[in-house]
């Protein structure tokens, strides 16, 4: 892609590495949008994603909903004519977004910062106390309480965490891969 | 025949009934299921929409664990067999992150292992016909949709198992065990995924649009292989009465088989499937 503004320039080619995705060969012929079930509770199809990052826009791209609401379900880079898994390129702009501090949908990055802090403490997730925490720091306080009243009264929300032994292991995966995770009252940045 | 088993973190909470059948039936098949000692959380959506790198690494551990006891791996969960599958990948063709991960997890991965899905080490290893073989109690009249969901078949250049766009082999095993099984076009629709916390009202949408299509097509159930599918098609749905439950397929294939713990899976169900199956007579 050719480009005249250096700024556009960079954000595509860094979109374009760090997803490993031809991105400059879509042509717009909707497919992907046409299979996306996403659409209708987001703001860009997934062709108008792939036509912005061709453009270089970086604030609409990494400041929209609809790299979030994506639920990775594949079936848009399944049908892609030119091979570009677009799957790659959203999560690639989830990544960039929370750099850059343009994170549109909040909660759900929230929880995705709680999950992955639930697996680094104990190695796997502990529903109980992930969803507290969530409920906690988002306010959704209320949501869901009955249906997870009743899976705990079926046994299926153990109170007490299962604890991994390859503690030293986890530790160190967290930390080569910069996957901090929310920090721990007693860390420091 | 053994295999190795890496049943996740829902197995072991929302989706203990798929965790107790997946082990039972497969025993009562001649294959027993080991558990990977001390395997780590996949890391899930979360990892690969925050660190691309933490998505590849934390599967790794297990692909690690699984390389270590030198059997296969089977996956029950839809999810987690995703990404336990595409770290798999990761490492077989890309040779700079293969290096990278490598260090990070501490082994030398060779590639000498498979990981499959449960539905596919079951087609596979075990064979529609012979579980056609071991049924005692023919699933009659019991009118079903399959629901593959995203991850079984998707991306395609990944997981190389069954048909992309019209998957057929849970509909092959249901019919196996003497269920009905319907055509429908929303074998591979999304469910909405973990967005259930966090977007309730996407998941309901999504969710509504399949329970609908399954009562057009003329279902009395859905079939399906994934704890965030039966969570989601039992939890999110509008209202809660019994109909349309949601089954795992591995509880169908222990009812026709005749296990003797169907009840105890089907009590931890949020939708109740017994007055169903009792109207077929089908459970007691």
């Amino acid at each position: 892609m050719q480009f005249i503004d250096s700024e556009k320039k960079n954000f595509f080619n860094e979109v374009r590495e760090k997803s490993g995705q031809p991105i400059e060969l879509c042509y717009q012929c909707q497919k992907c949008a046409s299979g996306c079930i996403a659409t209708e509770y987001a703001d860009y199809f997934p062709n108008e994603i792939l036509r912005l990052v061709q453009f270089g826009q970086k604030d609409r791209v990494l400041g929209c909903s609809s790299i979030w609401i994506c639920s990775s379900c594949e079936t848009c880079g399944a049908r892609c004519p030119n091979g570009i898994n677009i799957a790659e390129v959203m999560d690639a702009l989830k990544e960039m977004s929370i750099r850059e501090g343009k994170v549109k949908e909040k909660n759900i990055n929230l929880f995705h910062n709680v999950f992955l802090g639930s697996v680094k403490t104990f190695g796997r997730v502990h529903e109980s106390s992930m969803m507290a925490i969530y409920k906690l720091k988002s306010g959704d306080l209320m949501s869901d309480l009955d249906v997870g009243l009743e899976m705990f009264k079926k046994g299926k929300m153990p109170l007490l965490p299962h604890r991994i032994k390859a503690k030293g292991k986890l530790k160190h995966i967290f930390f080569s891969t910069n996957g901090h995770g929310p920090l721990n009252k007693n860390e420091k940045h | 025949m053994k295999l190795s088993y890496f049943p996740g973190c829902s197995l072991s909470s929302t989706a203990k009934e798929y965790d107790m059948s997946a082990k039972a039936v497969c025993n009562a098949l001649g294959v027993e299921l080991v558990e990977l000692k001390d395997w780590v959380c996949c890391g899930a959506t979360s990892a690969h929409s925050t660190n691309h790198k933490l998505s590849i690494a934390l599967p790794s551990r297990n692909l690690a664990l699984a390389q270590e006891s030198g059997m296969d791996l089977a996956v029950p969960c839809s999810a987690c067999y995703s990404r336990v599958k595409k770290a798999d990948y990761t490492m077989r063709n890309n040779e700079k992150m293969r290096g990278e991960i490598e260090r990070i997890v501490e082994f030398k991965y060779n590639g000498s292992i498979n990981v499959y899905s449960l539905i596919e080490a079951m087609v596979s290893k075990i064979g529609v016909d012979a579980i056609a073989k071991s049924v005692n109690k023919p699933l009659k009249g019991l009118k079903l949709v399959c629901y593959y969901g995203c991850l079984l078949v998707r991306p395609p250049e990944v997981t190389c198992f069954d048909d992309t766009e019209n998957p057929v082999s849970l509909d092959n095993v249901m019919k196996a065990v003497g269920a009905e099984v319907i055509p429908w076009s929303y074998k591979t629709d999304c469910c909405g995924a973990n967005l259930g916390l966090t977007s309730s009202s996407v998941v309901q949408g999504m969710v509504g649009r399949l329970l609908d299509a399954a009562k057009e097509a003329g279902a009395m159930a859905i079939v399906t292989a994934c704890p965030l599918c039966q969570s989601n098609l039992e939890m999110r749905r509008k209202e809660r009465n019994t109909e349309l439950p949601a089954f795992y397929f591995t509880e169908l294939v222990g009812m026709a088989l005749d296990l003797p713990d169907c009840n105890k899976w089907f009590n931890l169900h949020l939708v109740n499937p017994k007055p169903l199956l009792q109207s077929l007579s089908l459970a007691g």
